[in-house]
């Protein structure tokens, strides 16, 4: 029962880190392609949306490695010698994408100095999603043996790079359509629906690469007795998300693309359940000692009750009254758009 | 260079990196935090511009090690995957706490640094403490980890693999609160006396400066109180490294017989082949007294030990020196302080001091660099002290060369920016109220 509720929380970081940590690396793939009359506005704005949030939400990946550790050893060491080229190109991108955007910030040497650090930025946070898809994809192919195996490389884990760079730019997109104001919002609007679509066609690119590429979560898409029920929600999470942007209803778009990117992650887990690294270690041949598990999994309960409280006050402070809403309404205290970078 | 060298270049490379923001993390919330709170108590504007301009400086150093502590975490299984298969379940509870102490630092840092106008003074306030405190936290669980690898405990060996594990000894190894406590006072030492020769600089420059005397004040005033403690605590260090890693303490001291009534050796490079340290001013029984508190007591020597388990003696006893001569330096420095404050009842203002302070500046992070080699390099060549050798943990990825002149690289070029970003910081003239 223990490997299961850490293979769940485990999970749920996950979700967490896609939601909070991927709409980041979304907004600086924004950054890359801030386009037209409104080009400094769109930077102005993703910086404010991301700037004191980013740190915070980057903690969920390490949450994520620490709790691999610590719960399953032998998975963390199986995963990180196996895809060590692209983990080592993963913190690259991390390492990158979080030092140039605190520089650009507080770089005072003016307008070009600025612009270089933008330009590592934004590429790199295109390279962390492309990296992080990759690895999941890698993981649910079940072909990482050894260390520094290839599997990588392979065309449906670069799929599932290319889909969740895609993913996290169109989720982004929403939750910047709902901080922007004026003609801004349009902007995101309009960018959140093309980048809808580059995730369809990707979806379903990287799901007939699936049958051959990662034979498992194939059958775990198509044949188990939750597959279709499970599509079927994702799919009406992607409508909702499309016709909320369409339709100007932007809270409604946000709730969609998330509840979209977490039924996602969740089908994946779910379709490789047993498995954490497949077809190796499932959780529990991977499981560390009851005790330290329990522990564990006790540290979490508690650590939670601490975090999600502190969390939302961090939420409440910059993203507005009603951080979760669903619902577009006037507000007393709409975020303003912020002033332009001279 | 064979890639066990490589890979343990590359985790001693990001570690020295890395240990000198977590440390500024630990530290510079709390200098933040006293200048605001010194604010809003006297409505003296030149502590709340204090406390603004050393948030910038901490969010551009937070942010980086931020992200080069991600590549710790990562590093344990990308180079060491056969020690986190090893320990990952015994050092994990502590890197798991570690991660809710890092988000709660995040969080409040986030709120403090953006929410200047956005929140309540008192939220705001109370945010810089918590940061600070959080900050703290991290520093606590993660020395526990460390300490864990300098005395594992909480298992027995069962064919090389841990067996009947029990987390919370794991967690709190004998002699755990010597190197936490340790670990602790070296981020404020290192951080304080590096801060206070900035403002002692300017003050050189413009004597009647109240921005740089309030920053000199609230630095010098962490910074003495913990340097004059670090001497008492390294001493507790030593004597528990006497007793649970007797091998390191003849490494660090240089001892290489075995005797009663040994002596302190202060500087002297060992000679490994004539099994002898040259060149040390002795104190005779020094060591002796210093380890055990008695004068006659065994200090056990290397020859008492396998000549494969042997760390880097000539490197450890050298690292040692540096570490304990900086150390004292700035104990003795902090002395001087707290007698010219109490003098003046305020800031010292004695240009003597003041230049003193500037040369003393780089020291505290000098010393803290050396005393992570000293017990790194003291412990090899185990990984987990007699339980599990370094050479057994390193992966099996071969052409490690280029990951670790590629995050060489890479923490060069940062080193560089964050130098020259704060140097900009600096170069600006504060607002001073008249």
């Amino acid at each position: 029962m223990t490997p299961l509720l850490l293979g769940t929380a485990l999970c749920g970081c996950v979700i967490l880190y896609a939601l909070l940590g991927g709409a980041d690396y979304g907004g600086g793939i924004w950054d890359l392609f801030a386009s037209g009359p409104r080009k400094v506005e769109q930077r102005a704005l993703i910086e404010h949306a991301i700037g004191p949030i980013w740190e915070a939400n980057h903690v969920w990946l390490v949450l994520v490695v620490v709790v691999l550790f610590t719960a399953f050893p032998p998975a963390f060491a199986a995963i990180t010698s196996g895809l060590f080229t692209p983990l080592l190109l993963l913190l690259i991108g991390i390492v990158l994408r979080g030092a140039a955007f605190t520089f650009r910030t507080y770089e005072t040497s003016g307008d070009r100095a600025q612009r270089r650090w933008g330009r590592i930025f934004s590429a790199s946070s295109a390279l962390a999603p492309l990296m992080l898809g990759d690895i999941v994809g890698s993981l649910a192919s079940g072909h990482v043996e050894g260390p520094a195996s290839r599997a990588w490389l392979e065309p449906f884990p670069l799929a599932v790079g290319a889909f969740t760079a895609a993913l996290f730019a169109f989720l982004s997109a929403t939750y910047l359509s709902v901080e922007a104001g004026g003609p801004l919002r349009d902007d995101f609007r309009k960018r959140g629906l093309v980048a809808g679509v580059v995730v369809g066609v990707l979806a379903l690119g990287t799901f007939l690469l699936s049958s051959s590429g990662a034979p498992l979560v194939h059958h775990g898409l198509t044949a188990r007795p939750w597959s279709w029920p499970l599509q079927l929600a994702t799919a009406l999470s992607a409508v909702l998300a499309f016709a909320g942007l369409a339709l100007r209803r932007f809270r409604q778009a946000r709730f969609g693309a998330a509840a979209q990117v977490s039924l996602i992650v969740t089908g994946w887990a779910a379709s490789q359940y047993p498995y954490l690294v497949v077809p190796v270690w499932t959780l529990r041949s991977a499981s560390a000692p009851a005790g330290v598990q329990n522990l564990l999994l006790a540290a979490l309960g508690g650590g939670a009750l601490l975090l999600f409280p502190s969390l939302y006050l961090l939420f409440r402070v910059f993203k507005g009254e009603r951080p979760l809403a669903l619902i577009d309404r006037e507000e007393p205290r709409a975020p303003q758009p912020p002033p332009a970078r001279r | 260079m064979t890639d066990l060298l490589y890979a343990r270049a590359l985790t001693g490379v990001s570690l020295a990196f890395h240990i000198v923001f977590a440390a500024v993390g630990v530290a510079m919330p709390l200098f933040m935090a006293l200048a605001e709170w010194r604010w809003r108590r006297t409505g003296d504007a030149v502590f709340l511009e204090l406390a603004r301009r050393w948030a910038k400086g901490t969010a551009i150093l937070f942010a980086v090690g931020a992200v080069s502590g991600t590549v710790i975490s990562f590093e344990l299984g990308l180079l060491w995957p056969r020690f986190m298969q090893f320990a990952g379940a015994l050092v994990g509870m502590p890197f798991s706490l570690e991660g809710f102490a890092f988000f709660t630092e995040a969080i409040f840092l986030g709120i403090y640094l953006y929410g200047w106008d956005k929140v309540s003074p008192r939220l705001h306030l109370a945010s810089a403490f918590v940061v600070a405190a959080s900050g703290a936290a991290s520093a606590f669980f993660v020395t526990l980890a460390n300490a864990w690898m300098n005395v594992p405990a909480g298992f027995s060996l069962a064919a090389g693999m841990p067996a009947s594990v029990d987390p919370v000894a794991a967690m709190f190894p004998p002699g755990w609160w010597r190197e936490v406590l340790h670990v602790t006072l070296s981020s404020y030492i290192a951080t304080a006396f590096i801060v206070a020769a900035i403002h002692a600089r300017a003050l050189l420059r413009k004597p009647a400066s109240r921005f740089h005397r309030a920053a000199l004040g609230i630095s010098l005033a962490v910074g003495a109180a913990t340097a004059v403690l670090q001497p008492l605590s390294g001493d507790l260090s030593a004597r528990g490294v006497a007793v649970n890693q007797p091998i390191k303490l003849a490494a660090l001291e240089g001892q290489f017989q075995t005797e009663q009534g040994a002596p302190l050796r202060i500087g002297g490079v060992p000679d490994i082949e004539a099994r002898t340290t040259r060149w040390a001013l002795l104190i005779p029984r020094g060591l002796s007294l210093l380890a055990f508190h008695h004068p006659a007591a065994e200090v056990k020597g290397l020859e008492a030990f396998p000549r494969n388990d042997w760390p880097q003696v000539v490197f450890v006893h050298l690292s040692f020196q540096v570490m304990v001569a900086c150390g004292s330096a700035l104990a003795l420095l902090a002395l001087v302080a707290a007698v010219l404050s109490w003098k003046r009842r305020g800031v010292p203002q004695n240009r003597w001091f003041l230049r003193a302070a500037v040369v003393a500046g780089p020291l505290g992070f000098i010393a803290l660099e050396a005393g992570w080699m000293v017990t790194e390099l003291g412990r090899q060549p185990y990984v987990v002290h007699g339980a599990l050798r370094t050479s057994d943990a390193v992966t099996a990825v071969p052409r490690l060369a280029a990951p670790f002149w590629a995050f060489t690289a890479l923490y060069l070029f940062l080193a560089a920016a964050v130098a020259v970003l704060l140097k900009r910081q600096l170069a600006a003239p504060p607002h001073e109220a008249a």
